[in-house]
């Protein structure tokens, strides 16, 4: 059973808690992922390395608009077409224009989850356009026809198994439980698509603004084909992608390698500076780049510039025993998810109260802020909106009323020792009243003792004072 | 928590306290630290509770009565320590915001006081039978505090420690994320409830109650054995004979 990514949170919480296959599957691939950052950054000086990749991404935030215009003018000296979209129906409209100019029948692409937040691939197939998705695990989640369920493992969602049957059914291949085998029966489909492919579209891990250049992270090499094969290629990036220097790309190409995947840097890092010039010997004829802002000068405005410095290793995502239990399309139509998905999707949306269940997905364990190379705190984020939330009168009336009360109740002790004994005489009644009855559906409420500590204490002062009084 | 359902553990902290040379104060007036309000995005209410505390504890520290504010729960102090300044930091709260700010350097959770402040190396504890530890989320993350409390339970007279495998990943409670989404928290706690049975610990220790009460509810259900206790119970050798009764009577 398939999480449907477009039906209501509680429902979508139970289809992913009850999907056993999924669940193995997530478990198994978060635990390698783990295990594997914690080795890769066993070679190196951590804590050093987030200093200096949260120094790079904090003065790139905070200087946001100059090195914008920087990234403009070296992108445009170096021939390409920069575009800003300021909304996901610009950035789709303007990848349609170039399509439509250029006479783009077909589009190859490199895994990029700004253009699943944009709904890039639906907006270029309802004109007739040929989408082909080549990162092996985004090419897997397009022939079952699902949305990614994590930002660095698409598929992490499906296991190997599942894999097999979803390529026996769609490819007329043999059973096999050999990845190699799968791979190299999508990679043969494949290079047929990037010979005939008249686009190539990618994200964008960072925007060197010095040089004017758009570098890609990927393992497959299928990254480097998007950008160079095709006669056009085109890639979308979140204006907050921008990063001063190539030094500063060299070391968050390291710090995301180490916490994606636990490689020391990833196989491939492609960078394009442009279209093929005389002389060249292959490249695209033009290079157009979106810078997206949809939401994001918002999210900035709002006080939430920390969760713009995140750099999608999805490190917080492998970390989180939350996701850990209900995988990436329990958080709704977003590619973002686990905790910075939980707080990037509400602050990207135009409406935040529209994904007002996640700021609260959380139990605010903490793993999220250790793991992150650029030390964001998450939960001091969802805290925040969470916050925002209740100023917005988004969160149900029963708990404010109850919060209220209990509040009152803080404030009076007197109040405060009659709520406990309400508690008390509530917890043993046959039918349970909310939330007592949430908790009890999976858990044994605890036996309550007579007197309380405060009680027992006052009693055992009295006695005490009597004894000194004979 | 502690005050209206365990007791014994507010006790057996006290005991550990004085057994350790500390003259103990219990403020009657003392109710809530605000946390669950905090967490839930109240800061207004938050604020207010917190404010009680301050109101509270403060003139004890002014007068030189209190020279620690001591809780056997790791996120209490957390909120006290960490949290009561992101309620106070906007304008209108500076006097507040300057009465938690002293509050903070003085508040511990117990054993990072016993072993931090006091010095304490060991504590003449007695616990037969194979233990193991949960590392709360609050105090191993928010507080930093793990090598205290393991330390002083190793140092537990006839108690085998055996390995927990995730012991410092969260079981789930969360505090109202434990009802607002309690499917998804059971699923947590029963992955927690999982290891620990597979860890053949009878005890499982751990510095928050309210973690405790999740565990505990979940193994119930499962009918299992093994019980997890506040480290309080298990250092003041009180799981042997009160505590370990009150087991009982609870399954």
């Amino acid at each position: 059973m398939i999480v449907d990514v477009g039906a209501p949170y509680r429902r979508r919480l139970e289809q992913a808690l009850g999907d056993e296959a999924q669940r193995t599957a997530i478990e198994r691939a978060t635990a390698r992922l783990s295990d594997q950052r914690t080795k890769a950054l066993t070679t190196v000086d951590n804590p050093r390395l987030r200093d200096e990749a949260r120094a790079i991404r904090q003065s790139a935030i905070q200087n946001l608009p100059s090195l914008l215009e920087e990234l403009e003018t070296n992108l445009t000296a170096n021939g390409c077409q920069v575009h800003w979209a300021r909304n996901a129906a610009e950035a789709t409209s303007i990848v349609r224009e170039i399509a439509e100019k250029s006479g783009t029948r077909r589009v190859v692409k490199s895994k990029s989850m700004v253009t699943e937040e944009i709904g890039l691939n639906e907006a270029l197939e309802n004109t007739g356009i040929d989408v082909v998705e080549t990162d092996l695990g985004e090419y897997i989640i397009q022939l079952a026809n699902e949305p990614p369920s994590h930002i660095i493992a698409p598929v992490i969602h499906k296991r190997v198994e599942d894999i097999s049957e979803l390529f026996q059914r769609e490819l007329g291949m043999p059973p096999t439980d050999d990845p190699a085998v799968m791979c190299a029966a999508a990679r043969q489909r494949l290079r047929r698509d990037f010979l005939g492919a008249d686009m190539g579209i990618s994200g964008c891990n960072f925007a060197i603004a010095e040089t004017g250049t758009i570098c890609i992270i990927t393992n497959e090499g299928n990254g480097r084909m998007v950008t160079s094969m095709p006669r056009v290629y085109v890639a979308v990036a979140g204006m907050e992608k921008v990063i001063p220097t190539v030094e500063d790309a060299v070391l968050l190409w390291q710090a995301a390698s180490r916490n994606a995947t636990g490689q020391n840097v990833s196989v491939y890092f492609s960078i394009s500076s442009g279209p093929r010039r005389s002389g060249h010997a292959d490249g695209p004829e033009e290079m157009h780049v979106v810078l997206l802002d949809n939401g994001r000068s918002r999210m900035l405005e709002r006080g939430y510039g920390d969760a713009a410095l995140c750099i999608r290793c999805g490190a917080c995502i492998n970390a989180c025993p939350v996701y850990r239990e209900i995988g990436g399309h329990a958080y709704g139509r977003t590619p973002y998810n686990g905790p910075i998905g939980a707080v990037i999707t509400p602050l990207l949306a135009d409406d935040p109260t529209s994904y007002k269940e996640l700021p609260y997905a959380s139990s605010l364990c903490g793993i999220c802020r250790d793991v992150c190379p650029v030390k964001i705190d998450l939960p001091r984020l969802l805290l925040d909106l969470r916050s925002d939330l209740v100023e917005s009168g988004s969160t149900p009336r029963s708990e404010r009323v109850a919060i209220r009360a209990y509040t009152r109740s803080v404030e009076s002790p007197a109040r405060f020792r009659r709520l406990q004994r309400l508690a008390r005489i509530a917890s043993r009644l046959p039918v349970l009243p909310p939330p007592l009855n949430k908790w009890a559906r999976t858990r044994e409420i605890p036996p309550v003792p007579a007197k309380s500590f405060q009680q027992l204490w006052s009693d055992k002062r009295e006695a005490d004072r009597g004894e000194s009084g004979e | 928590m502690v005050d209206a359902l365990y007791p014994r553990v507010g006790q057996a902290a006290v005991d550990l306290l004085e057994k350790c040379g500390a003259t103990v104060l219990v403020p009657e007036q003392q109710t809530c630290c605000g946390q669950p309000a905090f967490n839930a995005g109240y800061r207004h209410e938050a604020r207010r509770m917190a404010r009680h505390f301050v109101d509270v504890f403060a003139p004890l520290v002014e007068t030189g009565e209190i020279d620690a504010i001591i809780a056997p729960s790791g996120s209490c102090v957390a909120m006290v320590k960490h949290f009561y300044q992101v309620l106070f930091a906007e304008p209108g709260h500076e006097r507040d915001r300057d009465r938690a700010a002293r509050l903070q350097p003085i508040t511990y959770e117990l054993t990072e006081y016993l072993v931090d402040v006091l010095g304490v190396e060991r504590i003449d504890a007695r616990y037969p039978g194979r233990l193991t530890y949960h590392a709360c989320c609050h105090l191993l993350r928010e507080l930093g505090v793990d090598d205290q409390p393991r330390k002083l339970l190793a140092a537990t007279d006839g108690a085998e420690i055996v390995g927990l495998s995730g012991a410092d990943e969260c079981c789930g409670f969360g505090g109202l994320f434990a009802v607002k989404n309690a499917e998804l928290s059971t699923a947590m706690g029963r992955r927690k409830a999982r290891n620990i049975r597979e860890s053949g610990a009878d005890t499982v220790a751990m510095n928050d109650v309210s973690c405790m009460t999740h565990i505990n509810g979940l193994l119930a259900r499962e009918s299992h054995g093994c019980r997890a206790v506040h480290i309080a119970e298990v250092l003041n050798g009180s799981v042997d004979g009160d505590a370990k009764r009150a087991l009982a009577d609870d399954s």
